[in-house]
């Protein structure tokens, strides 16, 4: 059921296009993300749908309605910021207040409501104090309590955790999931970050030079990214240069002498170029003279959880990410064999943006 | 050099630095300070002049004499309503230049600030040209059917001259505490459903305030002791006092007179701006820091 339907947006600064071609059905109670990384119009959609930035064309429909170009403060919709603008001169209690005062909402329910937001955030013992006596995730808690307080149908996050240290966000991702998943409340977050947008969405569309260029289920994004660049955004890869020697269904690919099977389109001509991926954990590393091809390994890495090996094959040097079971770690310098599944590998789309 | 051996230069260096600035500081407003306190002290009678011997009587005159009350609390009020009219157009002038585009906002902060260039004797007259019984603003009254009115040598007139000069003293303190603030916080507002003016009203001004009030400050301060203005477009009627110092000093020649009116001014000057700056201060520390 589309709740959200943005048709055909499209934002034009003077000559530059900032966003164009963007279409976008959101559900009730969805969790989508914007990801991209910096310049791709993530932002600016945002501020379309928030209507701090005037529509060059296209429309915008929520819950039936068309917003397109309905002031800012007549959406009635909660927007979480980066550096989470909350009001310096007014106490916490009074931050979450605002939008309730400007509904008119009692004064009575204006106490109840602003302690039930604060609870859910867990800040219920600061609401006297002011921002300026609030550490940054206490802050961003506030912005949150502020934006979910007015029950908005839709909730907007910018970049809601880039300024948190590692820990803290990781913690606010499961949190904000939690608390958006209590409330059912339909939200759109922008980030850069994709473990951030991975983690906590039920979609994620995937924005580069103003347009979208996936749009998918975490799940799916990684596993099946339609562009290079894609690929290389969401996680690492290992990006690998083949040509046809037999297109279609259980199609071939080969570089050098290895032979790859892969979907490949009909109209793919032998000798054509193909981009073919996989996933560095996708890998298996053994005995050296077993598996496909043998390698040595030229460094490693110890991530704590993970080895990450740089491994120099024949088909050039391969990342491997194993995880780190407790058995020994292979050593650098030593020769091993590379394995793989078929449908392990990934056959990649011509990026359409030109780079 | 460093080393043990430098340690006392390094120490006195500072006070080298600032001997300059203190050096003048004192000579031109402390020494001046001081005579002006001692003569308020000095006895006269308007036969010898200035006798010796220490008196408070000048004081004792200027308490108790209501001609004094009155110019007094016509200074107190002229300031008062210049400094609300400066905040009221000038906070938000500021506010919307500091909203214009680059080029714009550059033009427009030049005709805010050009009037500072221009001496304040001939502004003044330019507005008595203007404000006079033959003057353009009469004229364009008589056309519109209204008919003349008395409009120079009247507080009102003061008030229009003061305004005009103060102005930039407002929107200067104004406009530097625009630029610290968060852009974001006033679409965080919208968002919650504030109409603009809700905007500026609670989020814009409560931010700005620290600029508000030490532009009304220098207001206050500039128009409680303005001398040309009020000489100019008040006339012999509309006594301020500072005009009323001038009087004493050159008409009345009553030197110690002219020198305690100048002292109480200067205290109640002081004591009006730095409990406004206290009560301010109090609601708003904890908040803004």
């Amino acid at each position: 059921m589309a709740f959200l339907t943005l048709t055909d947006i499209r934002k034009d600064y003077g000559a530059v296009t900032a966003v164009t071609d963007f279409s976008l059905t959101v559900a009730k109670g969805e969790f989508v993300s914007l990801l991209g990384p910096s310049g791709c119009g993530k932002t600016t959609t945002l501020h379309m749908i928030a209507g701090f930035v005037p529509v060059s064309a296209g429309r915008i429909r929520l819950d039936g309605r068309d917003i397109t170009h309905a002031k800012p403060n007549s959406r009635g919709l909660g927007v979480v910021f980066q550096s989470y603008a909350l009001f310096p001169h007014m106490t916490v209690a009074e931050n979450v207040g605002f939008g309730l005062e400007m509904q008119r909402v009692s004064k009575t329910e204006r106490a109840t409501r602003i302690a039930e937001a604060l609870s859910l955030v867990h800040l219920e013992a600061y609401a006297v104090r002011y921002p300026r006596e609030l550490s940054g995730g206490q802050r961003q808690r506030v912005a949150l309590a502020r934006a979910i307080v007015i029950r908005p149908p839709i909730l907007l996050l910018d970049e809601p955790l880039s300024n948190l240290d590692a820990k803290l966000r990781e913690e606010m991702q499961f949190e904000l999931r939690a608390i958006q998943r209590r409330l059912g409340t339909t939200t759109i977050m922008v980030t850069h970050d994709q473990t951030e947008a991975f983690s906590i969405s039920d979609r994620v569309v995937v924005m580069e030079a103003g347009r979208i260029t996936q749009v998918d289920a975490p799940y799916r994004i990684y596993e099946h990214p339609r562009t290079r660049f894609i690929s290389h955004f969401v996680g690492k890869t290992n990006l690998l240069e083949a040509r046809v020697t037999q297109a279609g269904r259980g199609g071939r690919a080969a570089i050098g002498g290895q032979l790859f099977a892969v979907d490949l389109p009909v109209q793919m001509v032998a000798d054509a170029p193909v981009a073919l991926a996989i996933r560095p954990e996708k890998l298996r590393l053994m005995e050296a003279g077993s598996g496909r091809i043998g390698g040595t390994i030229a460094s490693r890495y110890f991530l704590g959880s993970q080895w990450l090996y740089h491994v120099d094959t024949p088909l050039g040097m391969l990342l491997a990410v194993l995880p780190n079971d407790g058995s020994i770690p292979h050593e650098e310098g030593e020769s091993v064999g590379i394995d793989w599944a078929d449908e392990a590998i990934r056959l990649l789309a011509e990026d359409e943006v030109a780079a | 050099m460093s080393g043990p051996g430098a340690t006392p230069i390094a120490r006195w260096a500072p006070y080298a630095m600032s001997g300059p600035a203190f050096l003048l500081f004192a000579t031109l407003l402390l020494v001046p300070l001081l005579l002006t306190a001692i003569l308020s002290f000095s006895q006269f009678d308007h036969h010898s002049g200035i006798k010796a011997g220490v008196t408070l009587q000048h004081y004792a005159v200027v308490i108790t004499d209501e001609f004094y009350h009155e110019i007094f609390l016509r200074t107190l009020r002229l300031s008062a309503v210049t400094t609300l009219i400066c905040v009221a157009v000038g906070a938000p002038e500021a506010y919307i230049l500091s909203r214009m585009s680059g080029r714009w906002r550059a033009v427009c902060l030049l005709v805010v600030l050009a009037p500072l260039l221009i001496s304040v004797v001939v502004r003044a007259f330019g507005w008595s040209m203007l404000l006079g019984r033959e003057g353009l603003v009469n004229q364009l009254l008589e056309l519109a059917g209204i008919g003349r009115q008395r409009l120079l040598y009247t507080e009102s007139a003061v008030i229009v001259g003061l305004v005009h000069i103060m102005m930039p003293f407002m929107i200067i303190p104004v406009w530097t505490s625009l630029q610290k603030l968060d852009r974001t916080t006033e679409q965080a507002a919208l968002s919650l459903g504030a109409s603009p003016v809700t905007v500026f009203r609670r989020i814009v001004v409560p931010q700005v305030l620290p600029g508000i009030l030490s532009g009304s400050l220098i207001v206050f301060g500039l128009s409680a002791s303005a001398f040309a203005i009020p000489g100019l477009l008040g006339g012999r009627r509309i006594k301020t006092v500072a005009t009323l110092i001038y009087d004493e000093y050159l008409h009345e020649l009553n030197w110690p007179l002219g020198a305690a009116i100048a002292v109480i001014l200067l205290i109640a000057n002081l004591l009006i701006m730095l409990g406004y700056n206290r009560l301010m201060e109090r609601r708003y520390r904890r908040a803004l820091g």
